[in-house]
């Protein structure tokens, strides 16, 4: 081994407490940045097999009641490969041992399995072969423990039917199940069955008629065109609006998470790169000012320049390569775990994690490139040194007496206060990077922690302030507001409210969106109608009131008149004006006023579902007469969904949290640790001469533990001012129709970051403290820098 | 110049046999073989001797900053030797001035705020520009180690060291780094603040010519001390030169 390496190896094994720090930040990046990689290539990866595999449709429309022949007049249209039509109807179900209202989602099971679209994978059990059996969706069977055998029963049609489970299976379609009107997947509560098509169709009275149709279209062929050909075909069925796969609600979240992900590979990762390159810069100028006079020996001995910069360069690969390899490994566990953790909400019959040497390949380079970038001025300034110059020791740094003598508070403090300030003063951008690193520290401790806060600010607002309802109970189609007092007069129901929900296409100009109307009553007593701010609206009478998300979709403000393209019953078009816009986190709402509504449908008091309000103390008596009802399509409990959305968070949320706490740990201690210790080799000698005059080990350490504390002061309030700005920046990258994220950042999250900040930076300062203790004190003395 | 016959002053320090051994990897080294010394108080004594000889390790021994092996260093009544680290924090603190060959001044101090630096934690210190005028710096009191010259810095080292009024000044090799002429200047202060303030003073050196400013002259070798003189006549700093 040639001398130089030898050397190189000695000098790692040296400075291993420092090299860590450095590789532990490192690898945080590297291992981010490879878990969400390697998680988007699964779960890309796998959606795509998945798809493939079980013929995902393309294209997805709901009709009232179409001819079966009419599927092959579908086929015609240009484009389109295949079709598949069945019965989709959504019942209430009653689960043995369950209290609570459960809806299902039933879907029809094509004869020809062979040829069907959205095939389900089946995981246990088999298909059914009479018409009172059916297969059900894994989670929803995890969630009530019904293996095949078990037996349910559902309203079908106005009449109960007892349905035996023979098998469970999974579905392209269902990926992520969610119920109508949730937030969240509820497994408990809201689940899809699947039938023989001839027992669905019998059920229903939709012999030789289908409700739904699904296509694949030919490659390269547009799924607009086909729509709009579709929608033309199927708006004498009552057909309310064909959708693409990307619109496609299951498909719109899986494709959504991937998307996040994709940003959450960018941003983070991104910060403890930058801080790496950071760190790494620090250490190899103070080893470089620490070996001038070595390299001046080697370039006196005839060493190139480029040599002693390759040397150097080394040193950062071999910190890199120790970073990586950590990095990597991590991305890789978290990966799996973190991919593990989507299957528990994005449901696979198989996931595929093989994760390919791109994700890895890429965090390296980036990691690599960004140590290197670190690294590239001092190796530069070390290969330029003139051999003679190297071999003198450096100039004592110059102090200058500035603006701060004059300072009546600089003139009160003692001596080590004056050095510890000094020391700042004379490398202000030093000193101001130290700052900067532990402050990211904070900032990504502040951004990762701020989801809870928005997450409960998000439900406090959707929730606890806007729904004074205990359920909702939902109808498939229209019903007369009789049903509404129907439902007043169950004992244990307090109040009810109706609201009508038409579905329509909204225009305006060349925009267009899908959007229901929903008509309440012009002043809400439970389901209210909430801005941002925390405000109720009252409906005007005149017109619609949008969210500002809508506003921005269509481009219009208040005052404009919209087409409202209703796609039920005579599917009028309506023109209203928008009088008012409001802010939201979930949707894109638009609310009329529910009289007027009815009057532009031309509909006498029609409603499409009731809010409630129980007597506690009744819940499972009017639970128990609501099963009994007809033609309910869907029952929300509010309960049950607030318990959902903040277990389910709860349980995605809390891990990322941890992680990231555990991420900037390691980023505050590298940064204090490494500043700490520069400090230490560089004024060794000026503290073991104060120790010598009789300063005690305390009082040392002040001044050079109080420097890393001004330091660290500093940078908690500019960390927190970071975290705000990331979090800024990451609330709006994660933007979608569906959710805004609001920027509800608590105080107490502030203080937590600062804390857990401040501990991480203690650590370290205490791992320094010991060094101090051991210092020489008559080595440093005898000899001349 | 007059002063007492060191026999009538009480003992600042005294060491019996002495001993220290270092261990370098494998290596032990003797530095001291058992020294038997005695400083008066007020004293002003030199010690002479090659490298290697035990001088700096005996410097250090008395100051506190180091232990010996073996054998006993008292100041006045207290046995250093029974010191733990705190302790001997505090005797250096309290009684023990420093001078050293490379000054070691805190760079991102002034020359007044370097004095300041002692008389902040001593118990009655002079006033860091009182103590800066006695070494003639009282016009360079605010400027930084980077802007003072070689001498000036020792003679800061100086001030600092005396500001505390120390019972004991140790000076290794104060003028090892600096010309002639600006030798003379340090040593000068050295003696003036000998003659003011009575302390005792211990003065390393490898330069023959400074013991004849010394009430005694100590030569060391080999660990031990060899040979022990006073000179006839004692110089005044300003009369030598080398």
């Amino acid at each position: 081994m040639r001398a130089l390496n030898r050397k190189l190896r000695r000098d790692l094994w040296r400075l291993r407490a420092q090299v860590i720090a450095i590789a532990l930040v490192m690898a945080s990046g590297v291992g981010l940045m490879c878990m969400s990689l390697t998680s988007i290539e699964a779960l890309s990866d796998t959606a795509e097999a998945y798809y493939d595999r079980y013929r995902f449709a393309q294209v997805f429309a709901r009709v009232e009641r179409a001819p079966e022949h009419l599927a092959e007049r579908i086929r015609l249209i240009p484009g389109v490969e295949s079709v598949s039509t069945r019965v989709v109807k959504n019942a209430v179900l009653d689960v043995r041992g369950f209290g609570e209202p459960v809806i299902g989602q039933l879907v029809s099971l094509p004869a020809d399995a062979a040829t069907a679209l959205n095939r389900v994978a089946l995981t246990r059990g088999r298909m059914p072969a009479a018409s009172n059996e059916c297969v059900l969706a894994e989670p929803f069977a995890e969630a009530h423990g019904l293996m095949p055998g078990a037996k349910l029963r559902a309203i079908m049609n106005s009449h109960w039917q007892e349905l035996t489970v023979v098998g469970l299976g999974l579905s392209p379609e269902y990926v992520y199940t969610i119920g109508p009107g949730a937030l969240m997947p509820d497994d408990r509560r809201y689940g899809v069955i699947w039938l023989g098509e001839k027992a669905m169709q019998a059920a229903w009275d939709l012999d030789g008629a289908f409700n739904d149709v699904s296509l694949t279209l030919l490659h390269g062929a547009s799924p607009d065109s086909v729509i709009t050909r579709l929608d033309q075909m199927l708006a004498r069925y009552g057909g309310v609006g064909a959708i693409a796969r990307k619109d496609q609600i299951s498909n719109w979240f899986l494709m959504n998470e991937i998307e996040q992900l994709k940003s959450l590979a960018s941003i983070l990762p991104t910060i403890f790169l930058a801080v790496a390159a950071f760190l790494t810069n620090m250490v190899l100028a103070r080893l470089i000012a620490v070996e001038r006079s070595e390299i001046g020996l080697l370039k006196a001995f005839g060493y190139p320049d480029r040599e002693i910069a390759w040397h150097y360069l080394k040193l950062v690969l071999g910190i890199g390569a120790v970073g990586i390899t950590l990095g990597c490994a991590l991305g890789w566990w978290l990966g799996l775990t973190n991919t593990r953790l989507y299957a528990e909400f994005y449901r696979f019959p198989f996931l595929l994690y093989a994760p390919g040497p791109a994700p890895f390949v890429i965090a390296s380079l980036a990691s690599l490139a960004a140590a290197l970038l670190g690294a590239l001025g001092t190796v530069r300034r070390a290969a330029a040194l003139p051999p003679a110059e190297a071999m003198r020791p450096p100039a004592p740094p110059l102090f200058r007496r500035t603006g701060l003598a004059r300072w009546r508070l600089f003139r009160a403090m003692d001596q080590p206060s004056r050095i510890l300030l000094r020391q700042i003063g004379r490398w202000p951008a030093r000193s101001f990077a130290t700052s900067l690193g532990i402050g990211m520290a904070v900032a990504v401790l502040v951004s990762s922690m701020m989801w809870m806060d928005a997450i409960n600010h998000i439900a406090d607002v959707y929730f606890l302030q806007a729904q004074g309802q205990d359920i909702t109970v939902g109808f498939a189609e229209p019903r007369s507001r009789q049903v509404e007092r129907e439902l007043a007069r169950i004992d244990g129901v307090v109040t009810t409210e109706p609201l009508r929900v038409v579905p329509a296409r909204l225009r305006f100009g060349a925009r267009e969106k899908r959007q229901a109307l929903q008509g309440v009553p012009a002043h809400q007593e439970l389901q209210r109608v909430f801005d941002a701010a925390g405000h109720a609206l009252d409906m005007p009478p005149g017109g619609l009131v949008i969210s500002t998300m809508l506003a921005e979709l269509l481009a219009v403000k208040v005052g404009d008149v919209i087409d409202a393209q209703v796609l039920e019953g005579r599917r009028p078009l309506l023109r209203i004006p928008v009088v008012a816009t409001f802010e939201t986190y979930i949707g894109s709402p638009a609310y009329i006023d529910i009289a007027a509504l009815n009057r532009l449908m031309q509909e006498q008091d029609s409603i499409t579902a009731v809010q409630l309000r129980l007597d506690a103390s009744r819940r499972l008596a009017v639970f128990r007469e609501l099963k009994e009802l007809p033609r309910i399509s869907f029952i929300t409990l509010k309960d049950a969904a607030v318990h959902t959305f903040h277990d389910t968070l709860a349980r995605t949320l809390l891990i990322y949290v941890s992680f990231f706490v555990v991420f900037a740990c390691t980023l505050a201690f590298g940064v204090t640790y490494n500043s700490a210790r520069i400090a230490l080799s560089e004024r060794g000698r000026e503290l073991a001469t104060l120790r010598v005059l009789g300063f005690t080990r305390a009082e040392i350490s002040y001044i050079l533990l109080g420097e890393v504390g001004l330091l660290t002061f500093v940078a908690l309030p500019l960390g927190c001012l970071m975290g705000y700005v990331i979090a800024n920046i990451m609330v709006t990258s994660f933007t979608t129709e569906l959710f805004r994220i609001p920027l509800a950042i608590q105080a107490s999250t502030y203080a937590v970051a600062m804390l857990i900040g401040l501990g991480a930076t203690l650590v370290s300062a205490l791992l320094v403290r010991r060094r101090v203790d051991r210092l020489d004190l008559i080595a440093v003395l005898k000899t001349r820098e | 110049m007059n002063t007492p016959s060191p026999a009538a002053r009480p003992t600042a320090i005294r060491t019996r046999g002495l001993t220290k051994v270092y261990h370098s990897g494998e290596v032990e080294v003797q530095a001291l073989r058992g020294v038997d010394l005695e400083l008066a108080t007020g004293e002003l004594v030199v010690l002479l001797g090659p490298s290697g000889s035990g001088k700096s390790t005996l410097l250090n021994i008395l100051g506190g900053l180091d232990s010996g092996s073996s054998g006993s260093v008292f100041f006045r009544d207290q046995a250093l030797t029974a010191l733990d680290d705190r302790a001997l924090t505090r005797y250096r603190r309290q009684h023990v001035g420093f001078v050293f060959q490379f000054y070691n001044l805190i760079p991102s101090l002034t020359a007044a705020e370097n004095v300041a630096l002692v008389t902040e934690i001593a118990t009655d210190p002079m006033r860091p520009e009182a103590a800066l005028e006695l070494v003639g710096l009282g016009s360079r009191l605010h400027h930084f180690p980077a802007q003072l010259s070689g001498g000036e810095q020792q003679r800061v080292a100086i001030a600092r060291a005396i500001a505390k009024r120390p019972d004991i000044l140790l000076c290794d090799e104060p003028t090892g780094a600096l010309d002639s002429a600006t030798g003379v200047l340090v040593l000068e202060a050295i003696e003036r603040i000998h003659a003011e303030l009575g302390t005792t003073t211990v003065l390393i050196t490898h330069n023959a010519v400074i013991a004849e400013m010394a009430d005694r002259v100590l030569v060391m070798g080999d660990g031990h001390i060899q040979q022990e003189r006073r000179p006839q006549r004692r110089l005044s700093a300003g009369e030598l030169s080398w």
